[in-house]
């Protein structure tokens, strides 16, 4: 398929469609308004289903339902809908059922704002709802990005039987860019032998999240943490700019802010100044050991998101006080400009800032 | 030596946590018994609720799904859409259909999803000890209405099969009791009846089952089943409130 221009939002709708889900459950929450408006639109040309639910509650316990039947299956949302959401994602993990959930974030807290934002990265990367339990967190920078996200979501979701996130700020759902998709090749995935969709020929399959014997319980909680070391083994992602030159201030941003840091790396290296940018993609996993090794050879780390440092606490953790961490935000939906962060790279450069 | 009486093949040989004289029992034998009837247990996903019936996915003999409070209606939607060849049930109580899960009940019924909906109305809050349910009679008392319940602050009790009847979409819905033999089996007549025309693709279906918790009413079974005759039924009369015809 040659390139074509796009919304992220179509790109995420049209990356589902290409990764064989044929089933979308959602509530219009703005700024991703355009993800269950395409797959209105597409999924019928496809031999698939589109319901518009009457709450993000019952959307995300329509793919639990969805998932439970073995099938893929997608729902999207902003910030407040996903807060909504978080009691089937809880289920969804407690049952080990896949399933692929986007936000595209917005300001809060309460109803804030329909501008971009990434104010939702700690409920996102730490659980989000009750229960001890984690999600996989993949982080696009680009419409392109979000398409490949999306169908690797849906990959991961079944290989783990764990619900993914696709973590996106509003500037990604509503930016256009050129985009692909290029045939990939098949992906072998566990049977899903595991459904309730009929019990012909075998003994019935329980769906279930309930252990009331609390040492089963807990054997359930180890069996789901187990599947999050394997994570951090294998699925951490993340990219990079200027990481070759000789830096000694380390940029750490992820989603639409991270351009905004390219951008003001590559002004600062034409000043020739050597900035460095660590990007992570998976936001839980979080790629710490690649994390270290590029804060190893800065002096000074600066994180820069879109909100009040959520993702400051974890860097300033992982990296345990080797290099001192600083950080610079904007929040309530304001885009940090490339020249803001030039100007805090140039002050911690100067020994100015704390 | 001719069987005259069995388990159903749709119930797990298991026995149940229900406590004696509490019609739980009844109603998950009338829909393991046509399920068996219409031979479709091997293509069955029913959806269990939170309540007194969580364990029914260990008590029916078919694929089952554990939902949260409330949800059942839209996790039964998400199997239906993606599996419209499967028969789909779901069985809730009152605190699960009529208070939290009140949005996903209208909206279901009014999508007109071709599922069937087992709805066991026993005017209280069964597993959490007896709590005022939106479906417990004015004067009934409850935990969290211990002078009963007050009209003029808690409301009147939500009457769900008229509510749902209102509704302009086409749907079965029926209103029954099992607390006599001769209303036993006058309801399985009806689950049958709702069944089919879900496998029929004709309609959502909805039957309210008037149920007894001896154990929160504070009585015997057989003051239960007296109680139920007295006080329910001529709040919630039985009949048929909707055909699809
Ligand atoms: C979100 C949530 N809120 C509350 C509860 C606690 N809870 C469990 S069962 C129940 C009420 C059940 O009553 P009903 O649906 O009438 O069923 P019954 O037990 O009478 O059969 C409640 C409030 C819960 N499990 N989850
Ligand atoms: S508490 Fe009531 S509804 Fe629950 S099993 Fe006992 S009698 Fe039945």
């Amino acid at each position: 398929m040659a390139k074509k221009l796009m919304k992220g939002c179509e790109a995420i709708g049209e990356a589902a469609i290409q990764a064989g889900c044929r089933l979308f459950f959602g509530y219009p929450i703005t700024p991703q308004n355009e993800i269950p408006e395409y797959m209105a639109a597409r999924l019928p040309q496809v031999g698939g289903t589109f319901v518009q639910a009457e709450s993000e509650l019952a959307a995300s316990n329509m793919i639990y339902g969805a998932s439970a039947a073995g099938c893929r299956c997608l729902t999207s949302s902003s910030s407040p809908g996903i807060s909504l959401m978080q009691e089937a994602i809880s289920y969804m993990v407690g049952s080990e059922l896949p399933a692929v959930i986007v936000n595209i974030m917005r300001a809060g807290p309460g109803l804030g704002g329909i501008l971009p934002s990434q104010a939702d990265y700690r409920q996102a990367v730490k659980g989000g709802g009750h229960g001890d339990y984690r999600v996989l967190v993949l982080c696009p920078s680009s419409v392109q990005e979000a398409a490949d996200l999306v169908i690797d979501a849906f990959d991961l979701a079944d290989r783990y039987r764990n619900p993914v996130l696709v973590l996106g700020d509003g500037l990604i759902g509503q930016m256009m860019e050129p985009v692909e998709f290029k045939p990939r090749p098949p992906v072998a995935l566990p049977p899903k032998d595991w459904a309730a969709n009929g019990c012909k020929g075998r003994k019935p399959n329980i769906i279930n999240s309930l252990y009331l014997v609390p040492e089963v319980c807990e054997q359930v909680n180890h069996r789901i943490a187990a599947r999050y070391q394997v994570w951090e083994e294998k699925e951490t992602r993340h990219s990079g700019h200027n990481l070759d030159s000789k830096y000694d201030l380390l940029l750490v941003a992820n989603g639409s802010v991270a351009r905004v840091c390219q951008t003001a790396i590559d002004d600062l290296k034409a000043s020739g100044v050597e900035v460095g940018l660590f990007r992570p993609i998976s936001l839980y996993p979080f790629p710490i050991k690649a994390l270290r090794e590029a804060a190893a050879r800065a002096k000074n780390v600066l994180v820069v998101e879109l909100n009040m440092g959520q993702m400051r606490d974890d860097v300033d953790s992982f990296l345990q006080g080797r290099v001192p961490v600083h950080f610079y935000g904007r929040q309530g939906g304001m885009m940090a400009a490339p020249e803001e962060v030039i100007e805090q790279a140039r002050a911690i450069l100067a020994g100015r800032s704390n | 030596m001719q069987t005259v009486f069995a388990r159903p093949e749709s119930l797990a040989t298991v026995s149940t946590h229900y406590c004696p004289g509490c019609t739980h029992g009844i109603i998950h034998r009338l829909v393991g018994e046509i399920l068996d009837e219409l031979g479709v247990r091997e293509r069955t996903v029913g959806i269990a609720p939170v309540g007194c019936a969580v364990l029914a996915y260990n008590y029916f003999n078919c694929d089952m799904i554990e939902s949260s409070h409330g949800r059942a209606t839209a996790v039964a939607t998400g199997v239906k859409r993606a599996r419209p060849d499967l028969c789909v049930f779901t069985y809730q109580g009152d605190g699960d259909l009529a208070s939290i899960g009140m949005g996903e009940t209208i909206h279901v019924a009014n999508r007109g999803e071709k599922i069937t909906v087992i709805f066991v109305n026993n005017a209280i809050y069964g597993m959490t000890g007896g709590q005022m349910a939106p479906t417990t009679l004015p004067g009934q008392v409850a935990t969290t209405c211990p002078l009963g319940r007050e009209v003029e602050t808690a409301g009147w009790p939500i009457r769900m099969a008229e509510l749902l009847a209102s509704l302009r979409t086409p749907a079965y819905i029926t209103r029954v009791a099992v607390h006599t033999p001769l209303h036993v089996a006058k309801a399985k007549q009806v689950v049958r009846k709702a069944f089919q025309h879900q496998l029929a693709g004709r309609c959502f279906s909805l039957i309210e089952f008037l149920s007894t918790c001896p154990t929160n009413w504070g009585m015997t079974p057989l003051e239960a089943t007296r109680w139920l005759e007295a006080n329910m039924i001529p709040y919630y009369p039985l009949g048929e409130y909707k055909t699809p015809e």
